[in-house]
């Protein structure tokens, strides 16, 4: 049996799913999380279920990739269960005729409804059911309340007796007013504080300010936390534990020959140095472990707590009119910071974009401009060390790029720019298990995908090394490498590798030990240049083989003309 | 003689914190569809929460929920106002 959990956008489809399943997914406050579509396992007595988290939808005619998706998988569900917003039922209902229209058995989980209390809304439970012919059952997807319930009542999900189709919409409004009506009764209450947050953080110039002080804050708690949890736990932990184990096993190995160098890779002094042995248990773990993963923790953790805030679509729209002169909207803006943790996510996110120039823009932008956590950890950590001038170097270029290209691209391309049009959510607090639980989900997501590449990539480079290869692509790379962007031969491999992994290939930068021109120009180059396999693989699969192709052109031409400039300005 | 009518103006050019009616939406069946999902439709009260410098985004709240507006689409909502204004006549 196939169970469908349909609804509007951001009404809590995702943390229903989770409870229902025990399988957790991304959620987040704003309209267009889920995207593609999870299915997750629910026991019904004896039967198996297969529950689908379909991304939301304002109605049944679609206007964006993501409501498409959701249309199509309507046909193939056995039940549907219609998550509606209990503190918006007005718009919430307008679907759920449609859904009713359509005579596949329906339950209605009135979800939220711990919202409405303090919202001041009540809502005749029994009477609504009445009304719609199909069980309703309140439930609150981020506490558990009447998960129970609807599971069990799940079996008494119908096609209604009343069941009828409406020739206008205007006509389906009609009906939704009048149900809403007789259900639904508001009490006056007082505004909340967070309510007055949201009047600051819309308003002209207040909300400019506040966007300012978000961005600041944003960046100066990441580096914070990251760095402190680099200096006080990673690198402890690395050097008093594991570097002891390493030279025993270095000695036992024999101090050298093919295997101690593809393990711990060159000895530094007699000693090992995790930015220059470059061995698969030394480097090849303190990249991911070390440089990497604190500063995945505290991007992610920041992340979190915008998204289930709800303040990201706020940004949305004080972004839009800057965001217009790239081709795109306001709301592009969420898969390009989804983009600065990891590419992978943020180009897939381009589908609540509404038109395929649009996608294309932000998907090309993206993939060229914006660096994700991994590679951005390790730009700050070796970049870093020549001077905070030189980061702001690399960020500065790659934001110069982000708008020229997407000014050239908007001119250039075809296709039109839909406006912005965007439900903006309520401001909620989340509670602090959430947030955890999102955290702990993309940070062990990234060990588990991370981790074996990185390892993979560093063993495919002894080899390589081991075999010449790189010498030999070296030489035909050289005129461009050299010529144009004035950089060693060598970075030639850390290029290439950039492919596999961006940051094992920053790590392979770091252990050349460049001048702080050269290591300027070979990130930046680094981070547009191609991008890694899997970004790669997700381009092709939004975007297509054809439009792949011209965003890589983009790209090309770019990266020549950035690293080209950069050597001559810099 | 004094004629009492409604004022008609467009979502773009009320003021923040003014409500209405939205009377009529000049756009083509798409644009009407896309308003009338998210609950802006004629006879729908609404009430400007914000807008941005340089034409950027119109706020608006329909019901319970606010929804934000291109510049462009809110210069196609036609929106009378609740207040009473005398006029010439």
């Amino acid at each position: 049996m196939h169970i469908l959990l349909v609804g509007n956008p951001n009404v809590g489809k995702s943390a229903l799913f989770s409870r229902l399943t025990g399988t957790h997914i991304i959620t987040s406050n704003y309209p267009g999380t889920t995207v593609g579509f999870t299915k997750g396992d629910l026991q019904l007595g004896q039967e198996q279920a297969e529950v689908i988290d379909v991304p939301g939808s304002y109605t049944l005619e679609p206007s964006s990739k993501a409501e498409e998706v959701a249309v199509e998988m309507l046909k193939e569900g056995d039940v549907v269960v219609n998550v509606v917003d209990a503190t918006n039922l007005e718009r919430n209902l307008n679907l759920t005729l449609q859904l009713l229209e359509r005579r596949t058995p329906i339950i209605v989980a009135l979800n939220l409804w711990d919202d409405t209390r303090h919202r001041g809304i009540s809502i005749d439970v029994a009477k609504l059911e009445e009304l719609l012919g199909v069980p309703v059952v309140p439930t609150a997807g981020i506490t558990g309340q009447g998960i129970n319930e609807l599971v069990r009542r799940l079996p008494e999900a119908k096609v209604p007796k009343n069941a009828r189709t409406y020739s206008s919409s205007d006509e389906r409004w009609l009906k939704v007013g009048e149900i809403v009506s007789q259900v639904q009764s508001l009490s006056h209450r007082h505004h909340t504080w967070y309510e007055r947050l949201e009047d600051a953080s819309s308003h002209p110039v207040g909300g400019v300010v506040i966007a300012l002080l978000v961005l600041f804050a944003t960046f100066w708690f990441v580096r914070f936390l990251g760095e402190g949890i680099i200096n006080y736990v990673a690198q402890p932990l690395f050097e008093w534990l594991w570097t002891p184990l390493l030279m025993k096993l270095s000695l036992a190995l024999g101090g050298g020959g093919f295997l101690h160098n593809v393990l711990i890779g060159q000895l530094v002094g007699g000693g090992i140095d995790y930015s220059q042995s470059f061995g698969l248990l030394s480097t090849g773990l303190y990249i991911p472990l070390a440089a990497v993963l604190p500063y995945i923790i505290a991007f992610y953790l920041v992340l979190g707590i915008l998204e289930d805030v709800g303040y990201l679509p706020r940004l949305a729209v004080l972004m839009d009119t800057i965001m217009h002169r790239l081709g795109l909207h306001g709301y592009a803006i969420i898969p390009t910071i989804l983009g600065f943790g990891c590419n992978v996510p943020g180009i897939m996110a381009t589908r609540i974009l509404e038109s395929r120039k649009q996608r294309f823009i932000a998907a090309t932008l993206i993939s060229i401009g914006v660096p994700c956590a991994a590679l951005q950890a390790m730009i700050i950590g070796v970049v870093g060390e020549q001077g905070v001038g030189y980061v702001a170097m690399v960020y500065g270029s790659l934001f110069i790029s982000w708008v020229i290209i997407g000014l050239i691209l908007n001119r250039s391309i075809k296709g039109f720019n839909p406006e912005l049009l965007v439900e903006i959510p309520p401001y909620r607090l989340p509670p602090w298990r959430v947030i955890g639980e999102k955290l702990w989900l993309r940070v062990s997501g990234f060990v588990k995908e991370a981790l074996p590449i990185i390892l993979g990539t560093v063993l495919v480079v002894n080899i390589l090394y081991t075999l010449g290869v790189f010498h030999a692509i070296a030489d035909i790379a050289a005129p461009v490498v050299t010529g144009l962007w004035g950089l060693p031969k060598e970075t030639v491999a850390a290029l290439v590798v950039g492919f596999l992994r961006k940051d094992a290939a920053m790590g392979m930068l770091a252990s050349l030990a460049l001048p702080a021109k050269q290591l300027v120009i070979s990130s930046t180059v680094l981070a547009m240049f191609f991008p890694c396999v899997a970004t790669f693989v997700i381009l092709a699969r939004e975007l297509g083989v054809r439009d792949l192709f011209k965003a890589i052109g983009v790209m090309l031409v770019a990266v020549l003309i950035m690293g080209s400039l950069q050597n001559l300005i810099l | 003689m004094t004629m009492y009518q409604n004022e008609r103006l467009t979502l773009a050019d009320m003021r923040t914190g003014q409500t209405g009616t939205v009377v009529e939406i000049l756009g083509g069946h798409g644009l009407i569809r896309r308003l009338d999902a998210l609950g802006i439709r004629p006879g729908k009260k609404v009430t400007k929460v914000s807008s941005v410098l340089f034409h950027g985004p119109v706020t608006v709240r329909a019901n319970s929920t606010q929804v934000a507006v291109g510049f462009g689409m809110a210069k196609k909502i036609i929106v009378e106002l609740d207040k009473y204004l005398p006029r010439a006549s």
